[in-house]
């Protein structure tokens, strides 16, 4: 089967066929209030999809949207359609438990458990039964994750004793332990300073070889440097209240440099944030 | 040009060009500030001398007048009878131990799922709020009340003082510092830490079981040996559910004696062998006590 060459060249228009997401947003509530609306999100098969916009346009709900985290919120209320792999994720037979464990997560604060870095990989493994060489599997996250030779003498060590940057690592180490399917990271870089960003950006680089990510970024740089394809959020505030939306997307460097939209173009160009 | 105007003007033009006189950071010991802070400094000390000087005598006092009785015999042996010598108290210490195991196994389970539901499932119910509001008031509760409630709860109907009736009355006690103890140790679980364990596909009781658990189990722990430390040296509810006993434990179901009944007990008795016993069983009360709480602070120290 030959490679569709659409697919292997950056910058061009998502094929179809690659996306493992696709997120059809038409109405999220919190309460009464209409957070985000009318949000077509397809997220494509090992690239990097970067949520960008100014605060308050929804882009972290819609993130959180893709592994049904914002359920745990009792008021949040999504009306549309994610479909993973054909199945709508917001279907009422769909458990939101197993969807997280195929749809992992990076947060915007380092959050590792009060245990071993030994045993915050192996966590998500033990919880699904894993019965294989889990000593093996750890290694293998922590290298994943760009992180091992730093702690592969102290696994027993605190994974809250490491710095932010590392304990940011140990949790990527820990999301991709149970191998899911696609990583959603929300900010993971805005708790770190320069080095430890450049460290990670540099893994999610590597990291989508083998994994789809969604990533949302307040840092644009962050977006041309990583991202393949970018979503541009804006706020609409014509109703009286802040709605987020997607303005527009496409493949990053057509975001940055030829945006579609007038509100892209002002937004890129640093006139507002 | 007013007058005013040209004194500011020179004033300005004073500053510009005089130097500042250089500052002094030298110490002024007889300044008022520095001679009121002193003497509060040394109030402090006073008051924080004073507060531990009850502490110091009480131990004081039970290692002069009690250690020396401290023995084997008196460790193992049955409570003498009244002009008998020697003798001990090891019906009393098996007692305590076995009624406050029983309060511990009633009042732990019950009380940590109890914080469970506070910190966890439900905080700001109506029933959170209510269950939050009486554990606080009963921890002020006077402890012959719940000997009181449990006599006419258990005692009359079971119609025997029993080593159970005293578990229960203990644990009444114990029930409230274990749940706000471990309702706090669960609430200070960071939320970040939670909603890690949701995001790796968690459900709600494995989150509580494999995270806030674990990770509020030092603090839980601290609250459940404080506890214990408390109902040990408690008489109070003792006196009406499991009065005392001059033999052995043999079953759960019969009056039972406690160190601390021994202690009242003995100590109001006009032989010179009772006083001393008293004495001792004080003591030893004293390092059961001790034990409990320095196994609080190992265990309850942060391993990770």
């Amino acid at each position: 089967m030959n490679a569709n060459p659409e697919r292997m060249t950056a910058g061009t228009a998502p094929a179809r066929n690659g996306i493992v997401m696709d997120c059809q947003l038409e109405k999220v509530f919190y309460g009464d209030f209409l957070a985000v609306r009318d949000s077509k999100v397809p997220i494509e098969k090992n690239k990097i999809t970067g949520f960008i916009g100014p605060s308050g346009c929804g882009k972290s709900t819609v993130l959180r949207s893709l592994n049904r985290m914002n359920d745990l919120i009792p008021i949040f209320r999504f009306q549309g359609k994610v479909s993973y792999h054909g199945q709508d994720i917001y279907d009422k037979k769909v458990d939101p438990v197993v969807v997280r464990r195929y749809i992992g997560m990076v947060f915007q604060q380092p959050n590792p458990f009060a245990m071993s870095i030994y045993d915050n990989v192996a966590f998500g493994l033990r919880l699904n039964g894993f019965k294989g060489n889990l000593d093996e599997r750890v290694e293998k996250a922590l290298h994943g994750a760009a992180i091992w030779n730093e702690v592969k003498d102290k696994l027993k060590n605190s994974g809250l004793s490491l710095s932010g940057g590392q304990q940011q690592r140990l949790c990527i180490a820990r999301a991709i332990a149970t191998e899911p399917d696609v990583l959603l990271m929300d900010e993971p870089c805005s708790a770190l300073d320069p080095i430890a960003t450049r460290r990670v950006e540099e893994l999610m680089v590597e990291l989508k070889e083998k994994y789809t990510i969604a990533l949302v970024t307040h840092n644009m740089q962050q977006a041309i440097r990583v991202a393949d394809t970018t979503a541009f959020f804006g706020v609409d505030i014509s109703q009286g209240s802040r709605t987020g939306y997607l303005v527009e997307m496409g493949p990053t460097k057509k975001i940055f440099e030829e945006p579609e939209q007038q509100l892209t173009r002002q937004y890129v160009r640093g006139e507002f944030s | 040009m007013s007058a005013t105007d040209l004194a500011v003007e020179s004033a300005i033009r004073d500053l510009e060009t005089t130097p500042a006189p250089k500052p002094s950071l030298h110490r002024a010991p007889l300044e008022l500030r520095a001679l009121k802070s002193g003497v509060l400094t040394g109030l402090t000390w006073i008051a924080a001398l004073l507060a531990s000087v009850p502490l110091f005598s009480v131990i004081y006092e039970l290692v002069v007048a009690g250690g020396s009785r401290l023995s084997w015999e008196t460790l193992t042996a049955l409570p003498p009878s009244a002009f008998d010598l020697g003798g001990g108290f090891g019906n009393a210490i098996v007692g305590t131990l076995v009624m406050v195991g029983i309060a511990t196994l009633i009042s732990l389970p019950l009380g940590i799922l109890a914080a469970v539901y506070l910190a966890i499932l439900d905080p700001d119910s109506r029933l959170a709020h209510t269950v939050r509001f009486l554990a606080k008031v009963l921890t002020g509760f006077p402890s012959i009340l719940a000997g009181v409630f449990v006599y006419a709860v258990m005692v009359v109907t079971m119609k025997t003082y029993s080593a159970l009736a005293g578990g229960v009355a203990l644990a009444v006690l114990m029930l409230p510092t274990v749940v706000l103890a471990a309702e706090q140790a669960m609430a200070m679980v960071p939320k970040k830490m939670k909603d890690a364990a949701y995001g790796i596909g968690c459900t709600r009781t494995q989150v509580i079981w494999k995270v806030v658990l674990p990770t509020g189990a030092p603090g839980i722990l601290t609250g459940a040996m404080l506890a214990i430390a408390g109902a040990a040296g408690n008489s109070a509810p003792l006196l009406f559910t499991a009065l005392f006993s001059d033999y052995y434990l043999r079953s759960l179901t019969e009056p039972t004696a406690s160190l601390a009944i021994l202690i009242f007990n003995f100590s109001g008795m006009p032989y010179e062998n009772q006083i001393q016993l008293a004495w001792a069983a004080s003591l030893v009360l004293v390092l059961i006590v001790l034990v409990f709480n320095i196994l609080a602070r190992i265990i309850g120290r942060q391993k990770y």
